[in-house]
């Protein structure tokens, strides 16, 4: 969350190629931690959203088997140069983040 | 993808429930209509996994992409890509069979959005990465073997 998302979207004929990196250390909740020996907390993206020009194309339910700092790609047909893309994610620890791009 | 979600949301008996929820302060609005799928994240085999997202039988398909290494360098980070041509895709799912939760995650596509997702996951060792597809009511899936030298779950 201190860094903030990052998203690429192109045209590639008549479908938007959206690419987003998102920040975040998506902690299973099983891993130890090396120097005190607990368990890192559960800390992870539960849900992404995405929308074009406000319409949604995407909702993904995520847990903690999704690499640390989230990329995640996807193609929308019928999108064009200049519409507006928004992604949103919630984590379970009810954090949210939220980044805008324009399809160029 | 979640039918229960859906028959939940479609039911004025459920609208209802929700709603006397939400007013009990119990589930927060944002909560109330998009409930992370917790029994199928947190079951421990994929059947149970792909019961909790609605996949009981679901079948093979050649139209199914999974676009993965053979050997993953890395097991914290292995990139895999599921691509469908399967007319009235509704949404992806993504499992790695053999994690201790094998459910990785689940993608709604609307409007325009393609049978096309792409991601970065973890294996705990080496597994088959499964995709399964819902288009049209019926569920799809296919899977290829992915060999993970050093696990990437961190337990």
């Amino acid at each position: 969350m201190a860094e903030p998302m990052r998203i690429r979207a192109t045209m590639a004929g008549d479908v938007a190629d959206v690419k987003v990196l998102m920040n975040h250390p998506m902690e299973t909740g099983t891993r130890k931690d090396a120097k005190t020996g607990q368990l890192v907390p559960a800390h992870f993206i539960q849900e992404v959203t995405a929308t074009i020009n406000g319409a949604a194309v995407l909702n993904a339910d995520i847990g903690g088997a999704v690499s640390k700092n989230p990329y995640l790609g996807f193609k929308v047909k019928g999108a064009k140069a200049g519409d507006k893309v928004v992604v949103n994610w919630v984590d379970n620890k009810g954090d949210k983040n939220s980044a805008e791009a324009t399809i160029g | 993808m979640n039918a229960l979600r859906r028959n939940v949301l479609k039911s004025a008996a459920g609208a209802s429930a929700v709603a006397v929820a939400v007013a009990a302060g119990l589930l927060k609005p944002t909560q109330a209509m998009a409930a992370w799928n917790k029994a199928a994240f947190e079951a421990k085999n994929v059947g149970d996994a792909m019961k909790g997202i609605g996949a009981t039988s679901p079948a093979d398909s050649k139209d199914i992409t999974i676009k993965a290494p053979d050997i993953a360098e890395n097991g914290a980070v292995v990139p895999v890509e599921v691509t469908t041509s399967i007319a009235g895709t509704n949404s992806i799912a993504i499992l790695a069979e053999k994690n201790a939760q094998p459910l990785v995650g689940t993608f709604e596509l609307a409007g325009g959005a393609q049978g096309f997702i792409s991601t970065r996951i973890k294996m705990g060792q080496t597994s088959l990465v499964r995709a399964v597809v819902n288009a049209g009511g019926k569920t799809y899936t296919a899977a290829k073997e992915v060999k993970v030298t050093i696990g990437g779950c961190g337990g």
